[in-house]
């Protein structure tokens, strides 16, 4: 099934044309009208009149997660406060999240983008919909929803956790789409197992979306067993659109980025070189379609390649590959972005903390789990339990303030950590994906 | 006043622990009269009653090891029925709150004591001395 048949199937020659055009228009734009791309245009000497076609592009420098912390929060707007109707954030590396804006348009464009997707997989307005993913600031629950609504699905927005009232709502309205990380899809089921029930004939799932952490094809071989559906990969960030830049077809081999809206690369993320189609390297993307918040270049952090054949699906728009990992060292934790750097800087703030730490990621009954290890320093200790259960309890409550997610907090003796000289591994991610 | 002083150690919950402390205790000759473990978890509390506590602390301390010398209050009970609930009439009459306790008998049949930490060490003193309670010494949990 098809949300936009012209669009999706618009033969290369037709996107690459759409592609400049929007290119174009973005960059007038930013030129013109963001703080941040006005000062980068000056400063590397770039003219309008010089970026011609796509070939061009790479002509504008990369713009990265620190230059959005550093020009936080209004440095990328390219339109007036007055036509933002929307914000959304992520968690960034200092303290501040990346803050990410929206017009109404941008918001009826990221809505259409999910709604295309979705229709891809073969979704039908008699189906119910269960919108598993945390609601409010973060994109995957919001986004997702409108976009939901626009291809017409009966939409639940139970968000995330909660998981005996999703069960129930499941059962209840007969759901038969649910949108899911993969980790709290294993995780439910087990619940499910637990509580008697089979997965299979006791719910009227047929498919998934999965997205919002990397898994492997096993897993969602694992996740397809076991309730008997269609999983497929779903593709997002909040700097470009939150979920729906790029989604998996019924064909299920690699995910359809969506090249009238964005404009991919492939880097080596050492050198910058642009690769070929087929290379695995960091994604770069440029949204050729937004009104708030264009982002020329951005540095994903993502591994991928892009599939050099065509779909056998017949859709034109460019298959990327299930995500491989990251090129830098953030991590992902139940769909939540998280920097080392950021647990780093928490802790050091808090006194009686020493400078050792460790980071344990680990899967407990199919779901995340962080700890975070912490050397105490000699004199915080007074000889009292409660003391140190006091300060372990304050830790966790700043540390959940700046993640958003509770992690556990374990204090350890001092020196009992590797210590910073040399190669302290600092995450131990005992996670199988 | 009669204070006596317990040393406390934060240990991981882990096996060992302890055998480091019993080993440097004894490298130093340092005699103990009760230890208590406290744990929540991961990690606990290790309280130790020792014949030398400034010795004591200052080579646990040298090793390493999370340390504090804390005041306590070593209290005479009479070792028969009733012995510690005299005692702890009369702490409740005054509201006063035990943060950490251990107890053991000195000689049997005649007398036990019960060492305990408190919040305001010397108001409490003051208040259970007035209320006819006999407290030890250090050298008295000792030269017995």
């Amino acid at each position: 099934m098809v949300q936009n048949q012209k669009i999706e199937y618009l033969p290369r020659e037709e996107i690459e044309q759409l592609q400049l055009l929007r290119l174009k228009r973005t960059l007038k734009r930013v030129y013109e009208k963001s703080p941040f791309y006005k000062k980068m245009f000056k400063k590397n000497k770039l003219r309008l009149s010089n970026l011609k076609s796509l070939k061009d592009l790479p002509q504008i420098p990369f713009t990265r997660r620190e230059d959005l912390r550093n020009n936080f929060p209004y440095g990328f707007l390219a339109v007036p406060l007055e036509k933002i109707v929307r914000l959304h954030t992520s968690t960034g590396t200092s303290g501040k999240p990346k803050a990410v804006f929206f017009t109404q348009r941008d918001i009826d464009q990221s809505a259409e983008l999910i709604a295309r997707s979705i229709k891809m997989t073969g979704a039908k307005k008699s189906d119910v919909f269960q919108n598993m993913m945390t609601y409010g600031l973060f994109t995957g629950g919001l986004i997702f929803h409108y976009g939901a609504e626009k291809m017409g699905v009966l939409v639940i927005p139970s968000g995330a956790g909660n998981t005996e009232r999703q069960l129930e709502l499941m059962r209840d309205f007969k759901t038969t789409i649910i949108h899911i990380t993969p980790s709290y899809a294993l995780y439910l089921a087990t619940v499910i197992e637990e509580t008697g029930l089979n997965p299979k004939t006791d719910f009227n799932l047929r498919i998934a979306y999965l997205g919002a952490e990397p898994y492997s094809e096993e897993t969602r071989r694992k996740i397809e067993k076991i309730f008997n559906l269609n999983a497929y990969n779903s593709y997002g960030l909040s700097e470009m659109n939150g979920p729906g830049v790029a989604f998996e077809c019924e064909k299920k081999e690699g995910m359809h980025l969506w090249e009238d809206n964005f404009i991919a690369e492939i880097i080596d993320p050492a050198s910058g070189e642009i690769l070929k189609d087929g290379d695995e390297g960091e994604l770069v993307l440029t949204s050729i379609n937004k009104e708030a918040m264009p982002i020329l270049r951005y540095r994903t952090g993502d591994s991928t390649f892009i599939y050099p054949q065509k779909c056998r699906c017949g859709r034109t728009h460019r298959r990327i590959s299930r995500i491989k990992g990251r090129v830098d060292d953030m991590l992902i934790v139940r769909g939540v972005n998280i920097f080392p750097s950021e647990i780093e800087r928490v802790l050091m703030s808090l006194q009686g903390i020493g400078r050792n730490y460790q980071i344990i990621l680990e899967r407990e009954r199919n779901l995340d789990k962080l700890t975070v290890k912490v050397e105490v320093e000699k004199n915080l200790f007074n000889g009292s339990l409660e003391h140190l259960k006091g300060f372990e309890n304050k830790t966790k409550v700043k540390l959940r303030a700046e993640l958003m997610l509770t992690p556990e907090v374990e204090l350890v003796e001092p020196g009992s950590l590797p210590t910073t000289t040399g190669k302290a591994k600092r995450v131990i991610d005992k996670r199988v994906i | 006043m009669k204070k006596v002083h317990q040393l406390s150690v934060f240990a991981e919950n882990k096996p060992g622990k302890i055998e480091k402390i019993t080993r440097i205790l004894t490298r130093e000759k340092i005699n103990m009269r009760a230890i208590t473990i406290a744990s929540s978890n991961k990690y606990g509390v290790i309280k130790l009653l020792v014949n030398d506590p400034e010795k004591a602390y200052q080579s646990l301390k040298k090793e390493g090891l999370s340390v504090a010398l804390n005041p306590a209050l070593a209290i005479e009970i009479e070792d028969k029925p009733g012995g510690l609930h005299r005692i702890v009439q009369v702490m409740k009459k005054y509201k006063i709150n035990i943060e950490n306790a251990c107890g053991f008998v000195i000689k049997s049949g005649e007398k036990a004591v019960l060492i305990i930490e408190v919040k305001d060490i010397e108001e409490v003193e003051n208040v259970l001395s007035n209320g006819n309670i006999h407290f030890l010494s250090e050298n008295d949990l000792y030269e017995i």
